[in-house]
């Protein structure tokens, strides 16, 4: 039974692994290939199936006039877009969180838990009924296909994210913490930024990655609201597929627009193991 | 603590998610009251009209909701068993168990239509190596994504790929948050691995898995990047969800006012609908 169970746990995860990795593998492999290896039939192994050449890689720092992708200007877009919008939805979302978690709120009906809810069910909106109207708004404002007019869009998507994770991070530290630095003599605000933020690393540094990945990976926005000055990485691959399907440089940009965030899964793996994540995301 | 510094810490949060909000809300209310189209483009009033047509007369769009359910659904459940198991099997000590970790979350970590676009080489029914390694085996090519079925089934296993790891990764943090006092006590009865989870592991995780749950709906809920790449919503409108109908009605054919009609609707079935399952979800898991 029980060698049974052990062959049944590890023949599960190898698949699983096999199964995350393939399309990785796949990717690496078709980047390094040309026309012939690609259109004649399925190769697999540089060298021995098929002569790798570099051609799909170098196409991605070629100007679109000789040919090429030019992957470097989205790539910045995307870091701008991503990083602007997440640092100004953890700063929002935190002051929130810590006024949702420390003070009570009673507006009429309204409690702290629904002022809460009504933070994180944004994420309930499906992107399709808010593209429509920020598209007629954004063109009426001339913020259409600009990079300030994403960032707007993408506060939306990531201060939920903020608002859900701090406010629990905030819950489980000690109130005893920010009503000593009161007695003191602190004011509030020094109470919050001298004593409880930096209390809060770890729960800051998950909300940021969490703000990060969720804005690296949004696609509709961005497809729907740029089209020709501005241009994300998502679309601009997504763009490259509807093309006559020159894979090599498919895979190339594919693997270089997803490296950076697979170093996030690192860090996130780091933070479980120590146990920072666990009340984090409750 | 003085009364106005509370307000001080929330409402920038907030009058900025209102501010970028309200006026959208608003304006896809009036909007779908209108009849904007690509002919007359502009805020006409036509009462009623599109809601109607909505209600009587627009088949496809109830087929795509069920279609997003039955995506949803069994996406997340499929995802739910997965990412259960796997976060039980790297819980405790086994071999290379960060290295594991690591390989779970590492999809979640891709943007979806960039790893659809290389699935859908890999899912290529001539060029891709899926059906060239099945071939090997003596499998006849399977139609991946031009038969309206098995394109259902493709377009979830891209789902289940890329969002397994965000289940695992919110229940492998409830099991390490566990205490440890109820295992040992089973421990000491001994109870069998099997009990051991069914009364212990599974009622102590049932309020993460109904977080995780319904977090994971939601995001479910929005498929619409993997089907726009993978299929186009096809063959035909085999794997049409929801938002991909929308973006259709709106966008490409700029029926603007009926889209807003399509849109809003949508919006109020899919809180209404979340609450229920949230509600039944609860009901079910936490027995007193």
């Amino acid at each position: 039974m029980n060698k049974f169970y052990i062959i049944l746990k590890y023949s599960f995860i190898t698949l699983w692994t096999v199964f995350i990795v393939a399309p990785f593998l796949w990717a690496v492999s078709t980047s390094f290939k040309d026309f012939q290896s690609v259109n004649s039939k399925v190769t697999y192994i540089p060298w021995l199936d098929f002569e790798p050449t570099l051609e799909g890689w170098k196409v991605l720092i070629k100007s679109p006039a000789r040919g090429g992708v030019d992957i470097v200007e989205p790539y910045f877009n995307s870091i701008f877009v991503t990083c602007t919008a997440s640092l100004i939805s953890i700063v929002l979302g935190t002051l929130a969180a810590y006024a949702l978690s420390r003070f009570t709120f009673k507006v009429g009906f309204v409690r702290n838990n629904d002022i809460t809810f009504f933070f994180i069910s944004q994420r309930i909106m499906p992107p399709i009924v808010l593209s429509i109207p920020f598209f007629i708004f954004l063109s009426t404002i001339g913020l259409l296909d600009s990079l300030i007019g994403l960032v707007v869009v993408y506060i939306v998507l990531l201060m939920p994210i903020a608002v859900w994770i701090m406010v629990d991070f905030f819950n489980r530290v000690p109130k005893e913490l920010d009503e000593t630095a009161l007695i003191d003599g602190c004011n509030p605000y020094q109470a919050f930024y001298k004593v409880v933020l930096p209390n809060s690393i770890p729960g800051l540094i998950v909300a940021g990655m969490f703000c990060i990945i969720f804005g690296w990976i949004d696609f509709f926005f961005a497809f729907i609201l740029t089209f020709t000055e501005v241009q994300l990485l998502p679309v601009k691959v997504v763009a490259l597929n509807s093309s006559i399907t020159p894979w090599w440089s498919l895979s190339a940009s594919a693997l270089v627009s997803v490296a950076p965030l697979i170093i996030v899964a690192f860090v996130v793996e780091r933070y479980l193991s120590k146990g920072n994540l666990s009340g984090a995301l409750k | 603590m003085n009364f106005r510094h509370k307000f001080v810490f929330l409402f920038p949060g907030l009058f900025v998610l209102i501010g970028i909000l309200i006026f959208p809300i608003i304006f896809t209310i009036r909007l779908s009251l209108s009849g904007w189209n690509s002919y007359t483009p502009e805020m006409n009033f036509i009462g009623i009209t599109n809601y109607i047509r909505l209600f009587t007369d627009d088949p496809r769009f109830w087929e795509s909701f069920f279609r997003l359910s039955f995506l949803s659904v069994s996406t997340v459940v499929l995802q739910y068993i997965i990412g259960f198991a796997l976060a039980l099997m790297v819980w405790r000590e086994i071999k290379f168990k960060r290295f594991f970790r690591v390989i779970f979350l590492i999809p979640m970590m891709t943007t979806p239509v960039i790893m659809t676009v290389i699935w859908r080489t890999f899912f290529h029914e001539s060029l891709g190596p899926l059906n060239d390694l099945l071939g090997r085996v003596g499998v006849e090519p399977i139609l991946w994504l031009s038969d309206p079925v098995i394109a259902k089934f493709t377009v979830i296993i891209v789902e289940v790929w890329q969002w397994t790891p965000f289940m695992f990764l919110l229940l492998l943090a409830g099991l390490l948050s566990l205490p440890k006092e109820p295992f040992l006590a089973a421990a000491i009865d001994g109870a069998s691995s099997f009990r051991k989870f069914v009364y212990v592991t599974f009622p102590l995780m049932a309020p993460i898995s109904i977080g995780a749950i319904i977090i994971r709906l939601i995001e479910a809920s929005k498929i619409m990047d993997t089907v726009f790449v993978l299929t186009s919503g096809g063959p035909g409108t085999a794997t049409e969800t929801s938002s991909f109908y929308i973006y259709i009605k709106g966008l490409r054919e700029f029926q603007m006012g009926y889209a807003a009609t399509l849109s809003f609707t949508y919006l109020v079935i899919m809180i209404i609908s979340l609450t229920i399952i949230a509600k039944v979800l609860t009901k079910l898991m936490i027995k007193e």
